[in-house]
């Protein structure tokens, strides 16, 4: 009975797992398979071929969307871990006037759903006349209220007295968080890295908005853009496409899966 | 005191004029366009309440906000009742458990756009993966996504399936907090596993299900990349979402006023389904 019981659960974990994998290994071998060989159950493709991938890397700037997309969630990561750690230590560790307001304001932000403040955010940036810019898609991502609170929470924890000490040593703030605060803080930089550039990495919505130039684009408005507009021309090529997207992130997600489950699962950014 | 003073202001200094730019502009100029018509190439004109009465008449808002309820009505009880189901199945003594946490939570880290299309092709009536099974066991295939009836919930399963590992380490978190001097004293009272499960784990976590409904119900509100995608907002405008008219709106018209004022009203809508989501589900504890 007890080991009948063992079976079953293992059966549907072993079924629910296969359901999460499985489209993406179907769309891994579809991208090898030509058109005719599409409609196929199987992983393993008759005549494998690289064709879909050629077509695709021809038709779009891929290349140039993927070093677009480095740049800026690589860009906006930094950012947000340094200036954002620069103010979570001001708002943790010292007292000034307006520090009370900075963090109500900073919880308040959160409350507010990013549709509201889509279409002001998008005349901003026609009026200061950066459509198809990467300030475009850099500027309203430089912090992040988030990633704020969190290091201002581990902030709180860490001792008094190693800023005191530090402080008679002839140290600046500056110095105090960059050479003190940074290598305790690791757990919660990394969580707030992962979080913050996956956010980036994957946004559709307001590239879409102000973007038109192909040659900068990131990643998954290039793929949208391409998919839709039928320069992708069959099914395949689409997929190949979709590959580039999705190869670094299975990479990066293999390697560092735990970081990346309680990094997402805890800010509630999700992909 | 007063350099510590000085310090603290100016390292917040570019948090707060980012803030005043990007956050506090934006909110208020999204209240004034609500009164304007504004195309971005002539001067924004005052319309009074034309884009609030336009809103209220507007059959295609509030097609696109009967979607999203169904769309609702189908994801949210689905969500709970896979995501608790799975955290169960982990909250156990298991061989190659983080194996098993980290292929649920596979979908929640591939960009939107990459899932959508890729389930555009699932979904296929003639080339599908999901036909091509229904037909292997006999069963007639589906047109998924070109049928006005089946097109919403099809999304709906999808966008389930994508979040679902999210929502599971969510419940597994509230699993692993239930004390176990209480696991303890309902099984020595000799509960059935139902009972337990029906007035131990259930009850206990009940603020993992708020937070899971009011996660699923926002990101539902936010619905754009998969109609988007996968069908245009058809057929027959079944999948239409709220942003994705908003989308329309700001872009294909240039309609500036009226698609801030749409997001005033779904920002106003989603506060208040929330709202009402957790008064009922307090109450529902209480009895």
């Amino acid at each position: 009975m007890k080991i009948l019981k063992r079976i079953a659960l293992y059966g549907v974990l072993a079924l629910a797992a296969l359901s999460f994998i499985y489209p993406f290994l179907w769309m891994a071998s579809a991208t090898f398979k030509p058109l005719t060989e599409i409609g196929s159950l199987s992983l393993i493709p008759d005549h494998a071929t690289l064709d879909n991938y050629k077509t695709m890397w021809a038709r779009a700037p891929f290349g140039r969307a993927l070093l677009n997309s480095v740049f800026v969630a690589g860009t906006i990561t930094i950012s947000v871990l340094v200036f954002g750690s620069i103010t979570a230590y001001a708002m943790a560790r010292l007292r000034f006037r307006g520090s009370p307001v900075l963090n109500a304001a900073t919880m308040a932000i959160l409350l507010v759903p990013g549709q509201l403040t889509l279409i002001p955010m998008y005349t901003l940036i026609v009026q200061l006349g950066l459509i198809d810019t990467y300030a475009a898609l850099i500027l309203p991502y430089l912090f992040n209220a988030t990633a704020i609170l969190m290091m201002r929470q581990f902030f709180l924890q860490i001792p008094q007295s190693l800023i005191d000490s530090a402080r008679m040593d002839g140290m600046r703030e500056m110095r105090i968080l960059f050479t003190i605060f940074w290598p305790l803080s690791k757990p919660v930089l990394s969580i707030v890295a992962i979080f913050v550039f996956m956010g980036s990495w994957n946004e559709v919505l307001w590239p879409l908005l102000v973007v038109r130039e192909q040659q900068l684009m990131t990643l998954p408005q290039l793929l949208t853009v391409f998919s839709l507009g039928g320069g992708a021309g069959s099914v395949g090529v689409s997929l190949a496409s979709a590959m580039v997207l999705v190869i670094p992130v299975v990479i990066a997600y293999a390697i560092l899966q735990r970081n990346f489950i309680e990094s997402m699962a805890g800010s509630g950014v999700k992909g | 005191m007063r350099a510590e003073q000085r310090s603290g202001t100016l390292m917040a200094a570019p948090y707060t004029a980012f803030l005043l730019v990007f956050a506090l502009y934006p909110i208020l100029f999204a209240l004034v366009l609500v009164f304007l018509r504004w195309d971005l190439v002539t001067t924004p004109a005052f319309a009074g309440f034309d884009n609030v009465q336009l809103l209220a008449h507007d059959g295609r808002f509030w097609r696109a906000v009967a979607n999203t309820f169904l769309f609702l009505s189908i994801h949210l009880p689905l969500q709970i009742v896979t995501a608790l189901s799975l955290a169960l199945a982990l909250n156990r003594p298991l061989a190659f458990r983080s194996f098993w946490r980290a292929a649920f939570f596979l979908p929640v880290v591939i960009s939107g756009a990459v899932v959508a299309i890729l389930w555009s092709n699932l979904y296929a009536t003639d080339v599908g993966l999901i036909n091509g099974v229904l037909v292997r066991i006999g069963l007639r295939p589906v047109s998924w996504l070109t049928d006005p009836n089946t097109a919403m919930p099809a999304i709906a399963a999808m966008v389930t399936w994508k979040n679902v590992g999210f929502y599971v380490i969510i419940y597994l978190a509230g699993l692993q907090y239930i004390p176990r001097s209480c696991k303890e004293a309902i099984e020595i009272e000799g509960a059935t596993s139902w009972q337990r499960f029906r007035y131990l784990t259930l009850p206990s976590l009940l603020p993992q299900t708020i937070l899971v409904v009011t996660l699923s119900t926002i990101n539902g509100f936010q619905l754009f990349i998969e109609p988007y995608v996968m069908t245009g907002g058809g057929p027959l405008r079944r999948t239409y979402s709220i942003v994705l008219y908003l989308y329309t709106n700001a872009f294909a018209y240039q309609k500036m006023g009226y698609a801030a004022t749409i997001g005033v009203a779904l920002a106003l809508i989603i506060g208040g389904v929330v709202f009402i989501q957790r008064r009922v589900i307090g109450k529902a504890e209480a009895v």
